[in-house]
């Protein structure tokens, strides 16, 4: 492995890359690349970052063309001496790598993400199963870093589509077994640029950072809303 | 401050079937096959519609079919129309939740259990069976 590798940032300002040579070591992350560049060379770079280890999902970009969280991709993972930053496809772009999470955010608002218990005066603890536990956790993992909808070919296209991240969210909540507002989730997915829009093209599922498989929860949800699946 | 653009991929981004694995080609393949086929539909129904115009429309049109370039053509169509059975049925089962795993706890590097060796498999098989329909296809139009 080289000691410096080229690093090319997209700049919104030009709408050119600019290129910076950094040094690097086996474990740089493509985060602490950008850093050092923002750091030592051009400190008007624009980038979203917070936590450093895959938990708040703020660097999420694409990474030699493909979406990836930018702390959790490390340089020796990439097998290459040039590595290429880009913002985000699909989100809006304030600034070089840093893109508007508006539409993110109110999609996976218009789901409900949030239990429903049904009687708010029941206090009694809802006890859950390891099984019905398993049914859904994997989905809680998402984080909200937009890879997903940044990878997805119908959000490529489609301005209305509701999006894999929050479709994933609202099988989170269906099939949790203590929530009862199933009814109203399906009722706001169920449009022709809702859950039918996806096409399982699985590229959401192929650069989630945390596990998640929004493909897999958007068929599952899918199938139950056919009727294949209880 | 305001959004510079959307920055969406648009065409470009939902037509490049490199980044994403074989499971994008298969998409990809399967719009472009769908478009290939509703082309030939069209053209079909132009085609079987010359009758209207008695036996000579029909024999004309016929002759115009029988070319070594329509031949290609109906290669082509042949492979599509297998490669968008095959593969439609694979996405069919999986819209309906068929074969795309159970969830878990996923652990690192979290391979995607929506794509798994099952639906790898099938989107090979497609390919190869869509292959496998062209040679034969090609084989008795040209009489090879």
């Amino acid at each position: 492995m080289r000691d410096t590798i080229t690093l090319r940032v997209k700049r919104s300002e030009s709408g050119g890359f600019d290129t910076f040579e950094v040094p690097v070591q086996k474990w740089t992350t493509v985060l602490e690349c950008i850093l050092y560049a923002k750091h030592y060379m051009d400190t008007s770079i624009a980038v979203r970052y917070s936590c450093r280890q895959a938990t708040c999902g703020s660097c999420g970009m694409r990474i030699n063309g493909r979406p990836a969280l930018a702390c959790f991709t490390k340089v020796s993972e990439l097998d290459s001496d040039t590595i290429t930053v880009e913002p985000m496809s699909n989100f809006p772009i304030i600034r070089d790598l840093a893109v508007r999470f508006d539409r993110l955010f109110e999609n996976h608002h218009r789901i409900r993400p949030y239990l429903e218990p049904g009687d708010a005066d029941d206090k009694r603890e809802h006890l859950q199963s390891p099984a019905e536990l398993d049914r859904y956790i994997q989905f809680a993992n998402c984080i909200k870093c937009g890879l997903c909808n940044s990878a997805c070919p119908t959000m490529a296209t489609d301005t209305t589509f509701v999006g894999p991240q929050a479709l994933a969210q609202a099988y989170r909540y269906v099939a949790d077994s203590r929530d009862t507002g199933k009814d109203k989730r399906l009722s706001i997915i169920d449009d022709s640029h809702g859950i039918w829009r996806c096409h399982f093209a699985g590229s959401c599922s192929q650069v989630c950072p945390k596990g998640v498989d929004p493909a897999m929860g958007i068929q599952l949800l899918r199938g139950y809303m056919l009727g294949f699946r209880g | 401050m305001e959004p510079r653009d959307e920055n969406r991929e648009g065409l470009g981004g939902m037509a490049n079937p490199g980044r994403y694995g074989i499971e994008r080609v298969a998409y990809w393949l399967m719009r472009l096959s769908g478009l290939g086929l509703l082309a030939y539909f069209i053209g079909h129904i132009y085609e079987t519609s010359s009758i209207l115009r008695g036996e000579a429309g029909w024999d004309e049109l016929l002759e115009l079919t029988s070319t070594p370039e329509l031949h290609i053509m109906l290669v082509i169509v042949i492979g599509m129309c297998v490669f968008h059975t095959v593969n439609g049925i694979r996405v069919m089962l999986g819209h309906g939740g068929v074969g795309v795993g159970r969830p878990t706890r996923p652990d690192y590097p979290y391979p995607p259990a929506s794509q798994n060796a099952r639906h790898k498999i099938a989107i090979y098989s497609a390919i190869v069976l869509a292959a496998i329909a062209m040679v034969y296809g090609s084989t008795v139009l040209f009489g090879v």
